[in-house]
């Protein structure tokens, strides 16, 4: 078991990457606090979890929201006792517009959500982490962290945000063995892709046809992604701190 | 050869440091001005320095995070110059010293609102200006910190690493235009903003100043040349780049 007896947070656990994350960590023995904003998919992973003998609460949160975000690392550490490890994964797409004609409500909401969530998680769980004696952050950026995406001028703020976060608190949190690593996933196979492909205005986009043009041809599984974050979470990625690992099926390498 | 002959540019946070010393190598270069800030005085300054080196300029104290005042601001160039050819978004701020954990939520939204969101801002209405124009450049102030880490400035980070995802975003979505859109990393400047910081941890001049291979804090005018450049004719086929100008800070 190579989470056994940690006590993992994770955000936007209700579908996607934080899902089979959910139930991976789960079943390398990790209590799991599933968090997201739809509470009732939230309790049905905790429930997948706990009916397979595994330790797990549901729970509703808007990370965007400082008080969410506080309830969500003090409830997980009253249930469990701890925190070791927090996965910021929630995220939404955001609207599709080109940069002069992205809407303010939209930009906010993005920032919102995938940046200052992403900073509030982390300015929660830290304090717990450095009275456990040390922990694990693994940051959701995407391949738009590392480049451009038309029409995604906020989501592109945003994970190019979340590296400058990650880099930064692994710098000032490594001697207090907290370690801060972000993921960057190319296209996964995900409700958020589909949503992307279906706001195209081409009928042939499809989470399929994304997938197609990485160098290894197909979309990733969530499962793919679940797998770096694990080892994120556990002890085998010990000297990994302020990395920015881009799973991507060679994207960003072309 | 004056770089940027009869272009008009505008420059936020034009009234110190680095914006001020590129508003006077933009008029050295032949460029009109629209200086911005939010602060009257330093804009004034800066205006009266370009004119009585024989430039023009016009000083507009603004605070472009305010509804409506970055379509304005881009208005009032128009309204006086004709046309807007260059566009340097470069008010910033540094926020508190505070490591992730003790951050408050205030200085994550200041620095947030003015680093991040007022850059989008300023390009959103520059650029539907220079779509009119079919032309244009558009450099914006990111940092060393958005490339790499920033100990004690989380939101700094944030924002700055914020600026090149929107810099790379509109560089590909204008490309065709062209509207060409870059940003400049400063290292540590000699910058009111960056003497601030230093009279609190004065220790730090000798830490930042080793960090840069050059030995140095780097100096307004050297990061406005960098600028003037990318804004120039002579930067034609330069598009979606962040360019440290750091001394090599970052290549270590």
């Amino acid at each position: 078991m190579r989470l056994a007896d940690k006590v993992a947070l994770i955000t936007g656990a209700a579908s996607g990457m934080g899902k089979a994350a959910a139930l991976l960590f789960a079943s390398e023995g990790a209590a799991v606090a599933a968090i997201d904003i739809d509470e009732a998919a939230a309790n049905e992973v905790a429930k997948e979890i706990t009916n397979r003998g595994g330790k797990a609460f549901g729970m509703r949160a808007d990370v965007s929201n400082p008080a969410d975000a506080e309830k969500m690392v003090e409830e997980t550490v009253k249930r469990f006792g701890k925190l070791n490890i927090i996965y910021n994964n929630a995220g939404i797409e955001g609207e599709a517009n080109l940069t002069a004609k992205f809407s303010l409500e939209g930009f906010e909401r993005v920032i919102g959500i995938n940046l200052r969530g992403v900073w509030l998680g982390m300015k929660y769980a830290i304090p717990h982490m450095i009275k456990a004696g040390g922990g694990s952050i693994i940051n959701t950026s995407s391949t738009a962290g590392l480049s451009g995406v038309r029409g995604g001028c906020a989501y592109a703020a945003a994970k190019h945000g979340v590296i400058g976060l990650t880099k930064t608190a692994a710098l000032e949190y490594g001697r207090r063995n907290i370690r801060v690593n972000a993921i960057c996933p190319g296209p996964i196979a995900t409700p958020l892709l589909e949503r992307i492909a279906a706001y195209q205005k081409s009928r042939e986009v499809t989470v399929q046809s994304m997938g197609s043009n990485t160098p290894i041809g197909r979309p990733g599984a969530p499962e793919e992604i679940a797998k770096v974050a694990l080892f994120l979470a556990s002890d085998e990625s010990s000297y990994a701190n302020g990395g920015i690992f881009a799973i991507d099926g060679g994207q960003t390498a072309s | 050869m004056a770089l940027l002959k009869d272009k008009v540019g505008l420059i936020t946070g034009g009234g110190s440091g680095i914006g001020r010393a590129t508003a006077l190598i933009f008029a050295r270069e032949g460029a009109k001005l629209v200086i911005a800030d939010l602060n009257r005085k330093g804009g004034e300054e800066t205006a009266a320095m370009i004119e009585k080196a024989g430039g023009q300029a016009i000083n507009i104290e603004c605070n472009v995070l305010k509804p409506g005042a970055a379509e304005d601001l881009v208005a009032q160039a128009v309204k006086r110059y004709g046309r807007l050819d260059c566009a340097f978004n470069n008010a910033g701020v540094a926020g508190d010293q505070a490591r992730t954990a003790d951050s408050t939520e205030e200085c994550w939204d200041f620095v947030v609102g003015i680093d991040l969101k007022s850059v989008w801002l300023c390009m959103k209405y520059e650029i539907a200006q220079m779509l009119k124009q079919k032309s244009g450049a558009i450099v914006n102030t990111a940092s060393i910190a958005g490339l790499g880490a920033n100990p004690l400035g989380i939101a700094y980070s944030a924002a700055k690493h914020g600026v090149v995802g929107l810099t790379r975003t509109a560089a590909v979505e204008y490309a065709k235009i062209p509207i060409r859109i870059n940003a400049v990393c400063p290292g540590v400047t000699e910058t009111p903003m960056v003497e601030a910081g230093l009279a609190r941890r004065p220790q730090m001049r000798a830490v930042f100043t080793k960090g840069h291979p050059m030995g140095r804090l780097g100096r307004p005018e050297e990061i406005g040349e960098a600028v003037a450049w990318l804004c120039s004719d002579a930067a034609s086929f330069i598009t979606g780049i962040p360019l440290p100008v750091d001394g090599g800070f970052t290549a270590i």
